[in-house]
């Protein structure tokens, strides 16, 4: 059963986002809504960082994902476009597993 | 669903043998935070044409990538605007081609560790996230939360752990407004 999931997922996360358009404008001037608005992102792509660098399902795993965020952490403070960074990053996990230096 | 994270959590809890219960509340409970995103982004896109049709179809293309490039530029104006749009627009395309692809190629393809793809999709989240650590607070706030979402991996859900850094922000809030007051 995949298709009931899909579709009530996508109806879901498209009211999710629609509602953050249509509520009265005046929740944007509570400073602290404001100020979490800015912070939220930070911390869920943090999380998601770490959560797909180390993560295998419930499991905790340091494999050749690591060394491609390295390689993406150099890229980006050598101000390397999005794409760059990305491919930059999936080309070291590759390599290392080719090579048969990581798993 | 065009909102990658929840898409991931979608057919990991399914492929998992998990219901279809479970994995719509993962993807939702990770596609809240567009919601923020929206609610954030209105004072960016916001002119005197934000028509409702244009609202419905701001919504759907409402995602991380989108709202980075749209808040690089200033509130109001048309480059923030342009940004959005063709940012939302064209990853709209490229990914339902790419999910397209995926669909179809998955049974050619063994294993998609081999051209490291699993090592990109952190490398994406910490392109985003890089223009976002401006000062210590930021720093620090993205550390944690990282910390706890990979403390909490094998305790929670797939999908929990990264949700959790919620309300490590919350927390984060919570320290910043009461430093701001004594300075």
């Amino acid at each position: 059963m995949i298709w009931p999931a899909v579709i009530i997922g996508s109806i879901g996360a498209y009211l999710l986002k629609l509602t953050g358009y249509v509520i009265p404008a005046r929740v944007l001037e509570n400073p602290r809504l404001r100020r979490l608005t800015g912070l939220l992102p930070v911390a869920l792509l943090a999380a998601l960082v770490a959560v797909q660098t180390f993560s295998v399902g419930t499991a905790l795993q340091i494999d050749a994902r690591l060394a491609g965020l390295a390689a993406a952490i150099v890229a980006l403070a050598l101000r390397a476009p999005f794409l760059v960074v990305v491919l930059v990053a999936a080309a070291t996990a590759a390599i290392l597993r080719a090579s048969g230096l990581s798993t | 669903m065009f909102t990658g994270a929840s898409q991931f959590a979608l057919v990991g809890v399914l492929g998992a043998g998990g219901g279809t219960l479970a994995a719509v509340l993962t993807a939702l409970l990770l596609g809240a935070r567009n919601s923020l995103y929206a609610l954030s982004l209105r004072p960016y896109l916001d002119s005197a044409h934000s028509s409702w049709w244009r609202v419905l179809g701001r919504a759907q293309i409402t995602i991380d990538e989108s709202t980075a490039m749209a808040i690089r530029y200033p509130p109001g104006s048309r480059q923030a605007r342009h940004a959005f749009w063709a940012t939302g627009v064209a990853i709209f395309v490229l990914w339902n081609i790419g999910t397209l692809i995926g669909a179809l190629g998955a049974a050619a393809l063994d294993d998609p560790r081999v051209l490291g793809l699993d090592a990109a999709v952190p490398a994406g989240f910490i392109a985003l996230l890089w223009p976002r650590l401006r000062d210590r607070s930021t720093i620090a706030l993205a550390l944690v939360s990282a910390a706890v979402a990979i403390a909490l991996v094998p305790l929670l859900a797939p999908g929990l752990p990264v949700l959790s850094a919620a309300l490590v922000a919350v927390i984060a809030e919570r320290f910043i407004a009461r430093s701001e007051r004594t300075p």
